[in-house]
């Protein structure tokens, strides 16, 4: 045992911006809301949704970070394959208006537990004013055949399983559109994950 | 090396809901969070090198053509696992408001002054100790409208990453012996008191800088464990 207790977690407060989501300010941002590089493979699309809290309002001063592989399912900074490529899998989007929207590259199928395929999902970490700590969840899309069979879907119950599938959209800017809202809290909350 | 996430170390994190701190209360998710064993995707997480943070940018006192009002401060620390072994080239972001207490940020409205020197943005990344430098002002405490009367203590926002997407954390600094500890439902949304007390920075005589400024020091436990050789084996 040691004494090396966590330090714990605290809302990111209304304040973040100019350090974490500098667009309207003369800072510069260590990652955006597009993770599309020249050297990023897989097919480029838009996520989008809004968030609400538990009264059915709009959000507009969350700040949602996404992690994911690229197109062959391959994470930055573990597979070899992506060292020196620019792709770095991480961003983050302000929500202004409630909305929040990336422009990434859809990520492929990702190793699983025992050998296993886990279906095509971004990590989607929430950071918000009464917040106290990162909300936790994933976006899977709706056009995969392999969500049957995923190992973390089959741990949400049937009903809840939508909260978390983005559908397919029509196109933005050319791009295929994902679309996702989020809620906090209420009817249709969310799933939020602990790991 | 393999690292484990026991989810028993998260017993002193604070619940979603806190309803002292109005915010939460319709923010907070109602239903359970879902368990997981953690996959590939979660004991991974992202990587920043020496490209993408300025030496410049851990001193927030320069970062304008004159310097800030304000009491200078060196904050610095360790940030380690929970093991207590370093966690090198781990990136700290952190934002505060100025020494009369106003942030930049648009919709701050507190009556305070904005310090054409002081903007109140840093970010470093740890060395291969797990050190850590930021110099700056120390920010003023100020009014917010959770309740009448409501203040924040100082403090300075402390955004880390870590290893992997579990240990990303964002957290306040605060400073030793502030009045304001009892009164402020954000410092105690953190229920459990041993954990409330790793939130505050201690004055460092050490770090202490003559004719030059006071140092604080707040060291940083995140997330993970070295696993066992037998749970490694499986
Ligand atoms: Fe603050």
């Amino acid at each position: 045992m040691s004494d090396h207790g966590l330090m714990p977690s605290q809302t990111i407060g209304p304040f973040f911006a100019y350090a974490l989501t500098p667009t309207a300010y003369d800072y510069a941002a260590l990652a955006g809301n597009d993770l599309r590089t020249d050297d990023a493979v897989g097919q480029p699309i838009v996520v989008t949704g809004r968030v609400f809290d538990g009264g059915g309002d709009l959000v507009p001063d969350a700040m949602i970070e996404i992690w994911q592989a690229d197109g062959e399912g391959r994470y930055p900074g573990v597979s070899e394959a992506l060292a020196n490529t620019r792709f770095k899998g991480f961003g983050r989007s302000e929500t202004l208006e409630g909305i929040y929207r990336f422009s990434t590259v859809k990520p492929g199928r990702i190793t699983g537990p025992e050998g296993s395929d886990q279906a095509p999902h971004i990590n989607v970490g929430l950071f918000a004013r009464g917040v106290n700590r990162r909300l936790f969840t994933r976006i899977y899309f709706e056009d995969e055949s392999t969500n049957q069979t995923d190992a973390v879907l089959a741990l949400v119950p049937d009903e809840r399983r939508a909260t978390l599938i983005a559908r397919r959209d029509g196109t933005e800017n050319g791009l295929p559109r994902y679309v996702l809202d989020i809620r906090l809290q209420g009817e249709d909350e969310t799933v939020f994950f602990e790991a | 090396m393999t690292m484990q996430y026991p989810r028993e170390s998260l017993a002193s994190e604070p619940q979603a809901l806190t309803p002292d701190y109005k915010s939460t209360i319709l923010r907070s998710p109602k239903r359970p969070l879902i368990g997981l064993d953690p996959t590939i995707s979660e004991l991974s997480g992202p990587v920043y090198g020496q490209e993408s943070v300025l030496p410049t940018d851990s001193d927030l006192t320069r970062q304008h053509s004159g310097e800030p009002l304000g009491e200078r401060i060196i904050v610095s620390g360790r940030v380690m696992d929970e093991d207590g072994r370093p966690l090198p080239n781990t990136l700290l972001e952190i934002w505060q408001a100025n020494a009369a207490g106003r942030y930049v940020h648009v919709r701050d409205q507190h009556p305070a002054p904005l310090d054409p020197n002081f903007s109140g943005a840093g970010r470093c990344l740890t060395d291969d100790a797990g050190r850590y430098t930021f110099t700056t002002v120390k920010p003023g405490a100020y009014p917010w409208k959770n309740h009448h009367n409501a203040w924040r203590p100082a403090h300075i926002h402390f955004s880390l990453f870590g290893p992997s997407f579990l240990t990303r954390v964002i957290t306040q600094m605060y400073f030793p012996g502030d009045p304001l500890f009892p009164f402020d439902p954000i410092f105690n949304s953190v229920s459990d008191e041993k954990a409330r007390q790793r939130m505050i920075s201690t004055f460092d005589f050490d770090t202490t800088e003559s004719e030059w400024a006071l140092g604080y020091r707040f060291d940083i436990v995140l997330r993970g464990r070295a696993a066992t050789p037998f749970e490694d084996s499986e």
